[in-house]
């Protein structure tokens, strides 16, 4: 393989992985938000029908 | 339908690996192995790289976090999510649907094709001419436009079995849900799917002819970076590339929790698909120069894309290797994985909008989807006609369907009902990563301007002149009846009643609340 081709591919691949393992790595170290504004909790009751008792 | 079906939760992923590993199935496709080496090759080499990572950056990620927040605060399928926008939106989310439905037709023969190929390979029974085994006796493609018309219902039992199996399989994971079918096959194929082509991909590059193969591919041609064509070819291979645009993306993030980061795992979606085509790149031309060295012939002269490179120069390659049945079951093995999830996620789509619509079970959903677009599929596609309808298909819905779509995205979304604020604000609200007013730019201009571009040239060239050569009336029907396919039913499905969900508030309420007697509302 010519230089260029290898300094290419070196970039190449340093640029995108690198960039992968920045982002998994930021991830890790945060991977949610603590703080958020109220509401928000996954209880469903909107997706929830009215119930109906037999009487 | 019942008020029993209303009142099932939402399905969500149980956590955050679980979406990343489902949206990187979905990102991470066929499109990955066998068109990126090739376009990066035609279009200037390593020079490639620079408008790739802008396209990446300025078009790829927003496009994706735009998705993201449609699907994630508007909580829907595409119809549901555009619904809750605006109601007539709706189209623009059923265009999205039929965009899938059209896709996951054809995308399950080329699963089937590789599936029938990995098992091939462990006699090598394509022998020495892999041309004539794929098209005359794998396909028994029809001599269309000599002998034989544009369009046969002659039946290959190699092709249908398969792609009859393929169909089974796919929706027996979508009836098992988004947990436990959709999540829990994502789970499973997707490092699997790295580790053999990581294998395969180690191997190639320690064939002879390897160093002129990848000399080849990262050469840089750096006049190349005045050619506007390199410019508008790097957009289409990130926007092909990353799953955008028609609605899975939406779906996906649909089922996430409420309180959920999204752009940090974006950001690893949209890298871990980038990073799977770097690595498709060294196997596939480390691979290449092998087969220019062995044959004696120049690398340029070989199939390099598509549907050729994967079942035509491929299956020479494995000839030619030493321990070949293992290299190619490693091959079609990878490609099986990575086209099957893709194909879940395609097809998890048209399951979500019909639930959602119609009110309907998963389960009748997913009968629904998968006896009627089961059949066609096995009708249109395992035919001795079968690769020119998937080839003109392939062709129209992606470059103007899937194109057309985004545009009207980004113009209704941003542009006519100024939502990109509100969604900005949703993104900020729920990730750790900020979004930036750079945001407003990319959705609002620079992936508008550019798919227009792309539009524009891909109709212009198609008027004229016919594509690959075809018969024109066979294109009116195939190609463009393709496009008029995906107008007609999304006003068809538009112009039923809906069933689903109605009222909804989205959350976080936007503008942010800040007196306090209405945040306690808020917050109840």
């Amino acid at each position: 393989m010519s230089t260029t081709a290898i300094i290419m591919m070196a970039v190449a691949l340093i640029v995108v992985w690198g960039g992968l393992i920045l982002a998994i790595v930021a991830l890790r170290s945060r991977p949610e938000r603590t703080e958020f504004p109220p509401g928000g909790e996954d209880d469903h009751r909107e997706d929830m029908g009215i119930i109906e008792h037999d009487t | 339908m019942s008020a029993q079906h209303k009142s099932a939760p939402r399905e969500q992923f149980t956590g955050q690996v679980g979406f990343i590993l489902s949206a990187i199935g979905s990102a991470v496709g066929l499109g990955n192995i066998w068109r990126f080496p090739g376009v990066a090759y035609e279009n200037g080499g390593g020079a490639f790289l620079v408008p790739y990572l802008i396209a990446l950056l300025t078009a790829g990620i927003p496009i994706l976090f735009l998705d993201y927040a449609i699907g994630h605060r508007f909580r829907g399928g595409a119809p549901q999510a555009f619904r809750r926008i605006k109601g007539w939106l709706e189209t623009l989310g059923w265009f999205q649907v039929m965009i899938c439905i059209v896709i996951a037709v054809y995308y399950a023969a080329v699963v089937a094709w590789a599936a029938s190929f990995f098992v091939y390979s462990f006699g090598l029974d394509w022998g020495d001419d892999p041309a004539t085994f794929f098209i005359g006796e794998h396909l028994q493609l029809a001599d269309a436009g000599g002998a034989d018309p544009w369009l046969t219902f002659d039946f290959v039992a190699a092709v249908l079995i398969p792609l009859a199996l393929v169909w089974l399989v796919v929706v027996a994971v979508l009836a098992a849900g988004v947990v436990k079918g959709v999540q829990r096959a994502n789970i499973v194929f997707i490092p699997l799917l790295l580790v053999s082509f990581g294998a395969l991909v180690v191997r190639a590059l320690f064939l002879d002819g390897a160093g002129d193969g990848l000399n080849a591919l990262f050469t840089p041609q750096w006049d190349a970076l005045a050619d506007p064509e390199v410019w508008i070819a790097a957009y289409g291979q990130i926007f092909f590339s990353l799953s955008v645009a028609f609605g899975i993306m939406i779906t996906y993030a649909s089922y996430r929790r409420r309180r959920s980061n999204m752009t940090g795992p974006g950001l690893v979606v949209a890298f871990s698909n980038s990073g799977f085509e770097m690595l498709a790149g060294l196997g596939v031309f480390s691979a290449l120069g092998f087969l220019a060295l062995e044959q004696g012939v120049a690398l340029e002269e070989l199939n390099l894309t598509g549907v050729t490179l994967a079942f035509i120069t491929f299956p020479a390659i494995v000839s030619e290797m030493p321990a070949g049945a293992l290299f190619g079951a490693l091959f079609f093995g990878s490609l099986v994985m990575a086209g099957f999830t893709s194909l879940v996620s395609i097809l998890q789509v048209v399951s979500a909008a019909l639930q959602e619509k119609f009110a309907l079970s998963r389960t009748a959903a997913v009968l629904w989807l998968g006896g009627v677009l089961g059949v066609v599929s096995v009708v249109g596609f395992s035919t001795t006609t079968g690769l020119f309808l998937l080839d003109t298909v392939d062709h129209w819905v992606n470059n103007m369907g899937i194109v057309a779509s985004a545009i009207l995205m980004c113009v209704f979304v941003v542009w006519v009902y100024r939502r990109a604020p509100e969604l900005r604000y949703h993104l900020n609200a729920v990730s750790t990563t900020q979004l930036g007013a750079w945001w407003y730019a990319c959705v609002g201009v620079i992936i508008p301007v550019m798919l227009t571009i792309m539009l524009v040239q891909t109709v212009r060239v198609r008027i004229s002149e016919p594509y690959e050569g075809y018969d024109e009336t066979y294109l009116l029907y195939a190609g463009w009846g393709t496009v008029a396919l995906l107008v007609v039913g999304s006003l068809a499905f538009w112009a039923f009643r809906w069933r689903g969900p109605g009222l909804y508030r989205a959350w976080p309420p936007y503008p942010p609340v800040e007196d306090p007697a209405v945040r306690k509302e808020a917050s109840r």
